[in-house]
């Protein structure tokens, strides 16, 4: 085959068709910004799973002397010693629970103004008014029931708190964005291919004189074919590169520049580089492959060889 | 060379066969006209031989090959052993006269030093040597079919298939691309003729097949074109 010859076609064919090209470019660029999108979400959510659900499991909020007079569960008092001990030793009794770790009044200021330092309402919070709490581990997250029916109604026991339903709100959010995007995707996607078929017609037609002489000429099916699949390939590689371009720029906005959420948002384990960058091999395969299989199918329809 | 074995083709959707029960023979190095009205059928028989169609019943054999039992991605191979020339010419306008006769060989891989040498050599068989770099607009009707005829020949076909090419010449000109396949035909290479030019057939007094509604109705050596039309 002669390299050449193959290329000056398709640089000839890319031309004359060049606004349907930089619809393909711009479509396949989109849904394949979409795709990486959603696979980056995901990674986000799994990565946001596992450092969180490490961390937090349940909270037992103890009575302090402020909530003595707002919380009617904390009507006697705030709590004593001595039924912190027993809290803290039924805990260690129960089978569910795998660590127990006491937060002290002093721990959980320092851990709010380490948070919300920042922010002005914290300028109002003073150490009187946090809570001593126990930070409950256990093996199996979804025994929260147990503890909660436990130990809710105790003297001394402000709430007892799953922070996993918290972040579960989160995480139901994201997956929600999640599937947004998978269904934006999927229907840039249908666009991409209708487009990519329409192309090659287009394409085909214009070229029919060529085609014929090739065929009666005996050029082979695929060489006949090359050109076409080519000129698909070649535009849904570009958008490839641009759907990486935006998925870097994206990853680069929202967390490190422009919104800066890493700053802002410290809480949160974000996705590192490497995350985004083991996505872009498969966004750029994808778009050189998938215009190529639609240019296939179109021109089984739309070219006889 | 080509035989056709009780051979009809239906089209589908139509009722009538283009062609129906035609058989025949022809050798290699023959000359052969192919004449009838239009519809007679003469478009069929060559679409035939090139497998553009399959025919619907009987064997058609072309280069000794059954052509019904010709897988799909061997037909590019046996139409390189075809060359295949149009009454419309049928070449690229955005090409020049030898673009367009490399692009026969360019499409089927050949080696770039083959066509150099090919292109020019065929072009001074049909007479235009020094018209390389002509675009086909710039060519006279004739010029132009002579560039076809060179496209069509570059390959060095056993077989070369016109299909009215004279039709859209002047008496003038046409003599001189019959002189032309003539001298094709000289080289040991098959010629079939498709035609409704009279003098023509007349005068070079070659085989004539003759198709009426599909049929075929005269095989005759040293032909003419009818007799009473």
């Amino acid at each position: 085959m002669r390299a050449q010859f193959v290329l000056s076609e398709i640089g000839v064919g890319l031309r004359r068709n060049l606004t349907m090209t930089f619809a393909v470019v711009v479509s396949v660029a989109l849904s394949l910004a979409l795709f990486g999108g959603a696979l980056l979400i995901r990674d986000q959510v799994s990565s946001m799973k596992t450092y969180w659900y490490d961390k937090v499991n349940v909270s037992i909020y103890l009575c302090n002397k402020s909530d003595a007079k707002d919380v009617p569960k904390c009507a006697k008092g705030a709590v004593t010693a001595e039924q912190k001990k027993e809290i803290k030793a039924d805990l260690e009794e129960m089978e569910a629970v795998e660590k127990v770790i006491f937060e002290t009044v002093d721990e959980a200021y320092k851990h709010y103004q380490e948070q919300f330092g920042d922010s002005p309402m914290a300028g109002n919070i003073t150490p009187d008014q946090m809570q001593e709490s126990f930070r409950v581990k256990l093996d199996d997250p979804k025994q929260y029931k147990v503890v909660a029916t436990a130990f809710a109604g105790r003297d001394g026991v402000q709430s007892v708190q799953d922070q996993r339903s918290i972040l579960d709100n989160l995480f139901e959010l994201m997956n929600g964005m999640n599937t947004v995007a998978l269904f934006v995707m999927a229907l840039m996607l249908v666009i991409a291919l209708m487009l990519i078929v329409n192309t090659v017609r287009v394409s085909a037609f214009s070229r029919r004189r060529e085609t014929g002489i090739m065929r009666l000429v005996g050029a082979s099916g695929f060489y006949i074919q090359m050109p076409f699949i080519m000129e698909a390939a070649f535009a849904g590689l570009i958008g490839g590169v641009l759907a990486c371009a935006m998925l870097i720029g994206g990853r680069y906005f929202l967390i490190d520049g422009g919104l800066a959420l890493q700053d802002k948002l410290n809480l949160i384990e974000f996705i590192g580089w490497d995350a985004v960058l083991t996505k872009l091999p498969l966004v750029l395969a994808i778009g050189l492959l998938m215009p190529a299989v639609a240019a296939l199918f179109a021109l089984r329809k739309y070219l006889k060889v | 060379m080509i035989r056709f074995d009780n051979v009809s083709k239906t089209y589908p959707k139509q009722s009538r066969p283009a062609l129906r029960d035609v058989s025949l023979d022809i050798e290699k190095g023959e000359f052969v006209f192919l004449v009838g009205s239009s519809g007679s059928g003469k478009s069929t028989f060559m679409r035939l031989i090139l497998r553009e169609e399959r025919a619907s019943q009987g064997m058609v054999h072309v280069l000794g090959k059954d052509l019904a039992r010709l897988s799909n991605w061997k037909v590019p191979q046996m139409r390189r052993q075809l060359g295949t020339v149009f009454q419309d010419f049928r070449l690229l306008p955005n090409k020049t006269v030898a673009e367009n006769v490399a692009f026969a060989q360019e499409v089927i891989g050949k080696p770039r030093g083959e066509i150099r040498k090919a292109v020019p050599q065929v072009l001074d068989l049909v007479g235009l040597g020094g018209k390389e770099d002509r675009m086909p607009g710039e060519l006279s009707g004739g010029e132009q079919q002579r560039v076809a005829i060179a496209r069509a020949f570059v390959n060095r076909p056993m077989l070369l298939i016109a299909d009215e090419p004279t039709g859209n010449l002047d008496p003038q000109t046409s003599v001189g691309i019959m002189k032309l396949l003539d001298r094709i035909n000289r080289t040991g290479t098959t010629v079939i003729m498709a035609t409704h030019d009279q003098n023509i057939v007349d005068q070079m007094r070659k085989r004539v097949i003759e198709l009426e509604q599909g049929r075929l109705v005269r095989d005759q050596a040293r032909g003419v074109y009818g007799y009473q039309h």
